[in-house]
């Protein structure tokens, strides 16, 4: 076969595309330029390339296969980073990883795969891929720790058809290593990338502030009665549920407060005591890998967390079995054991 | 591999290739007194001479650079001091980029530069203007001749990029009328790594060097001399004098490819032999250039940046080809191509704009 492998620079897919090429298929490598690493890290005169493109471009190069690298930072812009700062500046909390496979990976780069006479692409995404009766499933990684299924929850069923998701059955990281080095790939010690890819320096809310001014414009924190208790200095600082930075509204006596909602409107924050939450949770976007019906199933309202017995609708309107503090703009993924039976994102 | 992508390099001839091998054995720098370094002066002074011959000037007016790049460069630091820079809008970045506050003349959907605006530009005051004499990406020539005579009517230098034209066309300082004249080795078929500035009488007795170093060159451009690749340099040029007319291959591939669905958007232009630009309506220009790579054409678009990725072409978005400036690919023949490389590549772009054309429709 042919494949299309989606090569960051990093460990996980370098050891794809050897894994790919050791089976004999012909594999095709490319990495997707998705900012300007040179604006990025902020020194001028920097190559827009980061170190990832030209480490990819290496393992490719020991591997034998063609590399090549696509300029997606128009589309990436757009697609990525001008929804999360909006999604902020809306006072929601966006996941930009799902975004950007929604966009840039598994519609533009599954475009450019079918273009290239390729019949699938691969990713180094810990998720399986498993051949079902009706097509390609969804499931969790094998290694829970690893496991990315929550971030691939909007990839749709024809997408899912022309993907292949070699590390999802692997038993851990130390074993991906492992073929790294048998493989000769040099990245095989590099550490695991962290955080969100455009925003190097870890301060996210610089990003937006630089993206949607109006986001870190500053505010009052209010009680639910509307006192003003405190300031802030832009809500895209603030998530639902969130303790820090609350300055001098942290604490009512003895107990500690959290944000409870954003109004973008009014650019207030509103915290009180930690509240017992919702039971029921309304999304939108959704995304079925599974013919929509009335289901019983288990959510994850978080990256990381131990999912939450729910009910969830054809329309997409989950009724949990105790409540929680799901905050908007995140994902709620929905889950039968380990397969994916869809999402969508959490409305306000 | 069938190799069309001869203006970013040119497959290396044979005469320049024994050249380099042989004065790689020569032991000496050509500034040294005895006699190993006279052996490598006579090699340099000997490829001077082969330049001066084959692309006008004096010997001695020539300075040997690490490329066509740093010739530009050169051309900017050492003619511009105390003038207005003026340059095309299609010129490349190694005019571009040492001219960041140049004034900028228009060209037209050809890729000819507006010379009314030069004109007007050049009535301000002293100048350098830099044109190309063919472009890198679609071979348009500018009309270089009109140009001079208007630097010389208002008293401005005029330096001629002639990297892609110098041994494609007749490129000359005197018979083009430019002050100085930039050639890169590599894009005649020699090595890479050897460049040069031919330089007026006028514009050699105004000249300002960049890197002073050991005084090599006259004084115009320090450092030891690169002697053999300089030797293959000299071989190229005199090679490239006999260069077969690539322009009927050149329309052939132009022809097939407008059979398959593609516009050859320079058809029919003042332009370079060997170079077609090619639209295929819809498909970005690096899908194209990957799907032919990997059907074992080489081929390219726009600029390629450190990174690999290809951006946008600023040429032809000059020359107001909106959409179609990214969608556009660069075919470029090199001296040794064959019947059978256009008959290969016009196989492949068939099967390639196929595909894409359907799944882009």
């Amino acid at each position: 076969m042919r494949i299309v492998v989606a090569m960051s620079g990093g460990v996980d897919s370098s050891t794809v595309a050897g894994l790919l090429h050791e089976q004999g298929h012909e594999v095709i490598g490319v990495t997707l330029q998705l900012y300007d690493h040179g604006a990025a890290v902020s020194r001028k005169g920097a190559c827009c390339a980061g170190q990832d493109i030209h480490d990819a471009r290496r393992v490719a190069d020991h591997i034998g296969i063609a590399h090549y690298v696509i300029d997606a930072e128009a589309r990436f812009r757009e697609a990525v980073m001008k929804d999360f700062a909006d999604s902020y500046a809306a006072g929601e909390t966006p996941v930009p990883c799902v975004r950007c496979n929604q966009s840039v990976k598994f519609t533009d780069l599954l475009a450019l795969t079918a273009d290239l006479g390729a019949s699938h692409m691969a990713t180094g995404h810990y998720v399986q891929r498993v051949d079902g009766p009706d097509g390609a499933e969804l499931h969790r990684a094998v290694d829970p720790q690893r496991d990315q299924s929550w971030f691939l929850f909007a990839t749709t069923q024809s997408q899912l058809d022309r993907s292949l998701f070699p590390l999802g059955g692997m038993p851990d990281k130390a074993t991906v290593r492992a073929h790294a080095q048998r493989l000769g790939i040099q990245v095989a010690d590099k550490a695991d990338s962290q955080d969100i890819c455009f925003v190097p320096s870890g301060s996210y809310a610089d990003v937006v502030a630089k993206l949607r001014p109006d986001a870190a414009v500053p505010g009052e924190i209010v009680s639910e009665s509307g006192q003003v208790l405190a300031v802030h200095d832009g809500i895209a600082r603030y998530t639902v549920g969130q303790a820090k930075r609350l300055g001098l509204a942290t604490h009512d006596g003895e107990q500690r407060r959290v944000v409870l909602a954003l109004d973008p409107a009014t650019r207030r924050v509103v915290v009180g005591p930690k509240r017992e939450g919702t039971t029921t949770v309304r999304l939108r976007e959704m995304n079925w890998l599974v013919p929509p019906a009335t289901r019983r199933c288990t959510v994850k309202l978080r990256a990381r967390e131990v999912p939450h017995g729910a009910v969830v609708s054809a329309e997409g309107v989950v009724t949990l079995d105790a409540p929680a503090l799901p905050a908007p703009g995140q994902a709620c993924v929905l889950y039968d054991g380990s397969r994916v039976l869809g999402g969508g994102f959490i409305s306000a | 591999m069938i190799y069309l992508d001869a203006n970013a390099t040119e497959p290396l001839r044979p005469a320049a290739r024994d050249a380099l091998i042989a004065a790689l054995a020569v032991t000496g720098n050509p500034s040294s007194v005895h006699g190993a370094g006279r052996a490598a002066r006579r090699i340099l002074e000997e490829a001077r001479e082969t330049l001066a011959r084959r692309f006008g000037g004096r010997a001695g007016e020539i300075v040997f650079t690490a490329g066509g790049t740093e010739a530009d460069a050169l051309a900017v630091h050492g003619l511009g001091q105390g003038r207005r820079i003026i340059i095309g809008a299609t010129e490349h970045e190694a005019i571009r980029a040492a001219a960041p506050d140049a004034q900028v003349v228009p060209v037209d959907r050809q890729g000819r530069v507006d010379l009314d605006r030069l004109g007007a530009l050049l009535a301000m005051g002293p100048a350098l203007v830099c044109l190309m004499h063919a472009n890198n990406e679609t071979g348009a020539l500018h009309p270089i001749a009109e140009a001079a005579a208007l630097c010389r009517a208002h008293g401005a230098l005029l330096h001629v990029d002639a990297v892609q034209s110098a041994g494609r066309i007749g490129a000359s300082l005197t018979g083009l009328g430019a002050h100085s004249l930039a050639l890169s080795s590599h894009k005649m078929g020699g090595p890479a790594g050897a460049g040069a500035l031919l330089l007026s009488p006028d514009a050699a007795a105004v000249f300002a060097p960049l890197i002073r170093g050991g005084g090599q060159e006259r004084g115009r451009r320090g450092g030891t001399h690169a002697t053999a690749v300089i030797a293959g340099f000299a071989a190229a040029a005199e090679g490239c004098a006999t260069t077969i007319d690539l322009a009927g291959l050149r329309d052939r591939a132009e022809q097939a490819a407008m059979q398959a669905g593609g516009a050859a958007i320079m058809a029919g232009t003042d332009r370079l032999p060997n170079t077609a630009a090619i639209t295929l309506p819809g498909v970005p220009a690096e899908t194209q250039v990957i799907a032919l790579d990997l059907a074992g054409i080489a081929v390219s678009a726009g600029a390629a940046c450190s990174s690999g990725k290809v951006a946008r072409s600023h040429v032809l978005d000059a020359m107001g080809l909106e959409a179609a400036a990214g969608q556009t690919i660069r075919v470029s023949l090199a001296w040794n191509t064959t019947q059978a490389d256009i008959a290969a590549f016009a196989d492949a772009y068939r099967a390639v704009a196929a595909r894409l054309l359907r799944r882009n429709a």
